[in-house]
């Protein structure tokens, strides 16, 4: 098993900052650049110690209250009364929270207004009520007790409190898609004539695809603590992504300013999107109850209700109309990509934007006709996931080139590249973008040749010519992704740099860790402008009292917008000291360097706490702010055009499975990765990134199954049944390949991304499709490689045993 | 008896404690009761490892065992007499956290200290006895019941390598040894609603006098009625100080595994004796789970779903009772009734399980275990099938097929065996055999499995167990499994 960076980019001298004209650093010099360096994660030494703080670790305010929540036990109901009485007495509750406490909005949807913290919106004295239960889990009241075991004992007394009438309900995207029944109205996006040209094809056929949904399963809970301040104002230590927005929702919550409700996050222990919108519900209920009892109250849901509450990546069903070339060139293509919503929108219309402009991945399409479906059920609320709709849209491709390439007789891997975006040409998307940064030919080429595809691919038909039970597959999956949030405003953020008369240094920003390494990523960055090492730099946690009206940290954008924000703070004072070092030492401000933890200033060289203290005592601002807005983004919502991505990165993944012809068990073999991250800014985060999207992306794609009890009647009708770890299988060390090869594609970014890098949270969620599709080579192997498998998603022993059993009995 | 204290050895001290629930779990008293804060809480049902520590307690030989064991669903008085060791233990200094920073280990970290912990029990058991750094396979099940959702495993595993690089004993054992010594002079444990007997007999009376009572032995699945179903459990018997209980020996051809024989200990032992069953082992639940749960528990427990029931039907096991001063024994077979039923009479328990050794060589018998899940690890079966089969020459013997996951208990096969019994072990045969599963078991659609997929399948494994045991050219394991253990079997 390896994993280093692979080519020049990498590890090597960082780049020359374009925009300095003032003060210069030096990199490259005799100490290694911190930027590019393997620096450890910032936490990392608090980490294995157990002393990293999360939420729910910090001490406890004397009279702080916990809170649980009474869950909706039907998918579809109209709530008619709840036993307020019976809550109320149970040993140490304080207090019920309905609907009726909320002060301000009902309300903690980010785009859409349709979605209740709360179903139990108002209570009569009488204990009538009204609301619809809308999911098996939603939350209906909140208990408030002197102990959390107090509050969720009472709160587990939902079943018995509440009294409903049970209405049918809807639990499949399918259904709801049948119904019309849609969260916001279908989305298309369009290019060309693809009629025409599916009416022209020399090969048309048609296909269904089914892709599950997957829990985020961050080994932090949702949590929400939150401590009343005075004169009106409310603290929250909230476990979220989204700290500005966390901010607004409980500002309407509780019908009080945003200067008076105060967000702080200091590390999540991970995210992956499901702390992006849904934190807010959490956090609203913890105000809410903190507001109206003066006392600090803490929520902090039990695994299982966590997951019964909050929604998860979306689960997709797709049908399309493919016509293609001898070459397997798509043609013409129309697919519906029908999405599970969930009982609300939450994020589901970007995320569908999302999905709709990645169908493309690496492909040039002429004629498209896509149609984009959020349907509305009785489940939870899907939201954001890593690749937040890309990667879902991305797959719909991939399986049709894989059935292109099962109908022509032709390895897939050649059909995928006959479609792949030309660099001069044919590299239009259809949402109207250019892609003027295109590598994956070269990366492709690079991976096909380190992971001797060509030959393994033999070796595997050999095997399977003489293998009874076993048989193998391998594939290569290709992949693009853009980088921007498709929603152009929120392409902004800020940073403040303090440099203290010590010389040390302290950076806030508007992003959140969740384990990414963003802080690390962030500190190497400041160190780098100011040329000093970086055990000087300290990033502290998110504060909406510090840096305002931050964007969330998702869509892998953290570095690229935080990175810059930082930097330009930290130039602000380089170029001010640079000024000031030149006036008070003589020379020129343009030559003075920064470099090895000194200032080089007219033939001095300066310890650079030295300089800062001399700045001091001459009254020099040692702190500044930074900000920054991603250039050159454009987007008309309504017919999905224009130029959301600042830039693409790039991928494949080659993996090898072994597959259970009797049981449909499957195991990966090997995997080697080729990435573009651009010129890391932290190689080993980088790899990180990738492996671990790697591993979370097939877990996805082969374990990870969501099962609803169906609307049977019976007691858990309509539940979600994989509510826990114990039910919800996520990848374990055995699942990671003995043979796991991850190395970094040599590039820059042509766009002035910072320090010429790529994002690199979300692109590599789509790697593991090599996973996928190597069970799926193995499965068609089955039937002499002349059926397309009916594969579906996740490829559970039964998935792939069904598919084995439709291709043999096609085959007979 | 006079109640007592708690007394366990935490923080090179041992420390009293007094007045909590006895349900109180170790997680719980560590965080909210003590404030230390770096034992993390993940599932609270043992499935995650976040808040893995570790429990030392002296061997019959007086060697100290480390092991790591989830807080969550460990309560509180089953720590007393031992030493509990978590993350703040390490200062940050231990060679497993030192590899986890360098080899980049940690992300969002949460999981990390969990990690740190199995890291380091597996550290000083390998350096104190010389074994030294394990296979990269041996170190992902070791890691199987820890989950990490950030890193992909892949540093974890090397820090697991690397932290070999010192390859003494990390952890100062000697002090706690002393204080372990001290900690056994003490009386028995006696709190409200929670008896600790020390003796079979004490247990046999007391399980007399409290019929209604609870037996506890792991907790891992009574932890989980505690945190996740909030049940108050009433009268308790605690089995872990039993000794005789924990007792594995071979005696007159028989293998007996005492009732609260760990997972570990239970299956190690299963493994020696049919070496194919080794894989079922390791696939059964984690470390943290099998070093805490117990083999009889397992079986007292009677899920239809449990993975030890299939395998002891299949050897032929005998389950043995004890009610009062009596003992009876009876053919597992007949041991359950319904689902989530057996023939245990009112103050009466399980004892111990029985298995016949193998025969001697003239009349070799073969047997499988398959489990069929969704990961490879700690997953609860969709279908658990054991197969056990003793061929004359080319005719059956005898044979024993019994399943999990078919029925609303685990059981035989009859149809089937009915079908292979006396015939010659043929493709027909098994064939026959197969046709006949349909007919005896109409297994449940769950979350686990479809019912048509618990049908296909079932019938599969038989024909997979043909494929393996036929008289002309068997495949070996490794041609008929994707998994590691059957590739290199």
């Amino acid at each position: 098993m390896t994993a280093r960076p692979e080519g020049t980019g990498v590890g090597g001298s960082a780049s020359p900052s374009a925009a300095s004209t003032v003060g210069r650093t030096a990199a490259g010099t005799a100490r290694r650049p911190v930027v590019g360096s393997d620096a450890p994660h910032e936490s990392a030494h608090l980490h294995v110690s157990g002393t990293a703080t999360y939420v729910d670790d910090l001490p406890e305010l004397q009279g702080t209250l916990h809170a649980a929540l009474g869950l909706s036990p039907v998918a579809h109901g109209r709530l008619l009364a709840i036993d307020l009485a019976l809550l109320r007495s149970q040993p140490g509750v304080v207090a019920v929270i309905t609907g009726a406490d909320i002060s301000g909005a009902n309300d903690c949807g980010p785009i859409v207004h349709d979605d209740p913290i709360l179903a139990c919106e108002r209570v009569g004295e009488d204990g009538h009520c009204s609301g619809t239960l809308r999911h098996v889990g939603q939350p209906v009241f909140a208990v408030v007790a002197t102990t959390r075991d107090a509050a969720r004992r009472a709160a587990a007394l939902a079943p018995k409190a509440l009294r409903f009438d049970t209405l049918p309900a809807v639990l499949t995207a399918l259904e709801g898609h049948a119904r019309r029944q849609y969260v916001v109205p279908p989305m298309h996006l369009a290019r060309g004539d693809a009629h025409a040209a599916l009416a022209q094809a020399p090969h048309r056929w048609q296909g269904t695809w089914s892709l599950g949904g997957q829990e985020q399963f961050y080994l932090e809970g949702q949590i929400s603590l939150a401590i009343p301040q005075e004169d009106g104002g409310m603290l929250l230590h909230c476990s979220t992504q989204h700290p500005s927005e966390m901010q607004q929702v409980v500002a309407h919550a509780l019908h009080r300013d945003a200067n008076q409700v105060q967000v702080v996050c200091r590390r999540m222990g991970g995210g992956f999107g499901g702390k992006e919108s849904q934190s807010a519900l959490f956090a609203c209920v913890a105000a809410v109850a903190a507001a109206r009892l003066g006392r600090p109250v803490k929520l902090r849901p039990d695994r299982d209700d966590d997951m019964l509450i909050t929604g998860r990546r979306h689960g997709f069903e797709f049908r399309w109309d493919v016509g293609h070339d001898d070459q397997g060139r798509i043609l013409g293509v129309e697919v519906d990509l029908i999405a599970n919503a969930g009982h609300s929108a939450d994020l589901s219309p970007p995320v569908m934007t999302r999905a709709l402009c990645h169908f493309d991945n690496t492909y040039w399409l002429p004629d498209v006709d896509l149609h984009g479906y959020c349907a509305r059920t009785n489940t939870q609320s899907n939201t954001a996931f890593r690749g937040f709709g890309g990667p879902q849209g991305a797959f719909a491709a991939e399986v049709i080139l894989d059935g292109i390439a099962r109908r022509l007789g032709l390895d897939p891997l050649a059909v995928r590249r006959a479609n792949f975006y030309g660099t001069e040409s044919n590299n239009l998307t259809p949402y109207g973008q250019t892609v003027e940064d295109n590598v994956i030919g070269a990366l492709v080429d690079q991976l096909v040749e380190r992971s001797g595809y060509s030959a393994r691919r033999a070796e595997v038909a050999a095997f399977n010519a003489t293998s009874p039970v076993l048989r193998r597959g391998i594939a290569l999956m290709p992949l693009k992704f853009g980088i921007s949030f498709n929603v152009g405003h929120f392409n902004q953020a800020g940073a403040l740099v303090h440099i203290y008369t010590d010389g040390t240094l302290l950076v806030n920003h508007g992003g959140t860790e969740m384990g990414q390494g963003l802080n690390t990523k962030v500190a190497q960055v400041v160190a780098h402008e100011l040329g000093i090492k970086l055990g000087r730099v300290r990033v502290t946690a998110t504060d909406t009292q510090k840096v305002a009206n931050t964007s969330a940290t998702a869509a892998s954008t953290g570095t690229d917008l935080n990175g810059k924000a930082a930097q330009d703070a930290a130039r602000q004072l380089r170029e001010r000291l640079a000024a000031f070092a030149a006036a008070h030492h003589g020379g020129s401000a343009s030559e003075v360097v920064f470099a090895n933890d000194q200032v080089a200033v007219n033939g001095e060289h300066i310890a650079f706490e030295e300089l800062v203290m001399q700045a001091y005592l001459a009254r020099v601002q040692l702190w500044s702010d930074g900000f920054y807005a991603t250039p050159g983004l454009h987007w008309d919502r309504e017919h999905l055009k224009g130029k959301p991505f600042y830039y693409f990165a790039y991928g494949a993944a080659v993996a090898e499975v072994v597959v259970d012809t009797l049981t449909g068990e499957h195991r990966l073999l090997r995997a080697d990765v080729l990435h573009d991250v651009g010129q890391s800014i932290n190689p080993a985060l980088d790899i990180g990134q990738i492996e671990g999207a790697f591993i979370q992306g097939m877990g996805w794609l082969t374990m990870e199954e969501l099962w609803w009890q169906p609307d049977d009647g019976s007691r858990n009708a309509g539940k979600l049944m994989t509510h826990a770890p114990s039910t919800y299988k996520i990848p374990t060390a055995n699942d990671c390949p003995a043979q796991f090869d991850v190395r970094l594609f040599d590039n820059r970014n042509v766009a002035d991304a910072i320090h010429r890098s790529k994002a690199v949270g979300e692109p590599p969620m789509l790697l593991p499709f090599a996973v996928f599709l190597a069970i799926r080579d193995a499965v068609s192997s089955a039937g002499g490689h002349r059926i397309d498998p009916p594969l579906r998603a996740p490829a559970t022993p039964e998935a792939v045993l069904d598919a084995l059993d439709a291709v043999r009995s096609a085959d007979a | 008896m006079s109640q007592r204290p708690i007394r366990f050895i935490h923080r090179g001290e041992i420390v009293s404690v007094q007045g909590l629930a006895p349900t109180t779990s170790v997680l719980s008293w560590l965080r909210e009761h003590r404030h230390f804060t770096g034992t993390k809480e993940g599932c609270n049902e043992g499935d995650c490892g976040a808040c893995a520590v570790v429990v030392g307690e002296l061997d019959a030989q007086g060697a100290l065992q480390l092991q790591p064991v989830n807080a969550c669903i460990q309560f509180l008085p089953t720590l007393d007499g031992k030493a509990l060791l978590t993350v703040e233990d390490l200062q940050g200094t231990h060679p497993a956290q030192q590899a986890m920073v360098a080899c980049h280990g940690s992300q969002c970290g949460f999981c990390t200290p969990g990690f740190v912990m199995t890291l380091a029990a597996l550290h000083q058991r390998r350096t104190a006895d010389g074994s030294g750094a394990p296979s990269r396979a041996d170190l992902a099940d070791e890691l199987s019941g820890n989950l990490c959702r950030c890193t992909g495993y892949r540093p974890i595993l090397e820090a697991g390598e690397r932290m070999f690089d010192h390859a003494a004993p990390a952890i100062d054992t000697a002090p706690i040894i002393g204080q372990l010594q001290v900690l056994r002079d003490d009386p028995p444990l006696e709190i409200p609603c929670f008896h600790t007997p020390r003796s079979l007999d004490e247990l046999a009376a007391l399980r007399m006098d409290h019929r209604d009572a609870l037996l506890l032995a792991g907790g891992t699945d009574i932890g989980l009625w505690v945190n996740k179903q909030l049940r108050d459990l009433g009268e308790v018997i605690y089995l872990g100080e039993v000794a005789d209980l924990k007792r594995i020996g071979t005696a007159d051809g028989w293998l007996e595994i005492g009732a609260g024989a760990s997972l570990a200990d239970a299956w190690d032992a299963l493994a020696r004796h049919w070496p194919m069953l080794r894989e079922m082992g390791r696939r059964f639940a984690s470390p943290p789970v099998r070093n805490a749960g117990t083999m009889g528990g397992n079986v007292a427990n009677g899920s239809p779903i449990g993975d030890s029931a299939p395998v002891l039907m299949a050897l032929g096991a005998r389950i043995v009772l004890r009610r009062g001063a009596e003992t009876r024994e009876m053919p597992l077979d007949d041991f359950y009734t319904g689902y989530m039923r057996n023939r245990l009479e009112p103050g009466e328990f399980v004892q111990a399980l029985r298995m016949p050794l193998p025969d001697a060589p003239a009349r070799p018998a073969q047997v499988r275990a398959y489990k069929l899940s969704k990961r490879f690890d700690c997953d609860i079966s969709g279908l658990a099938a054991a197969m056990w089969l003793q061929l004359d020459g080319p005719t059956v013997h005898e044979v024993s097929l019994a399943f999990g996951g078919m029925a609303s208990t685990v059981r035989r096969a009859t149809q089937a065996e009915a079908q292979v019994r006396g015939q010659p072990w043929t493709e027909a045969t098994v064939r026959a055999a197969m046709a006949a599963l349909d007919a005896e078991f109409q297994p449940l659609t769950d979350l686990r499995a479809s019912a048509s997929y618990r049908q296909r399948a079932a019938r599969n494994l038989l024909y997979r167990f043909w494929l393996e045991t036929r008289p002309d050219a068997p495949l070996a394991a490794s041609a008929v499994s994707v998994w590691p253990m059957g590739a290199t079997a």
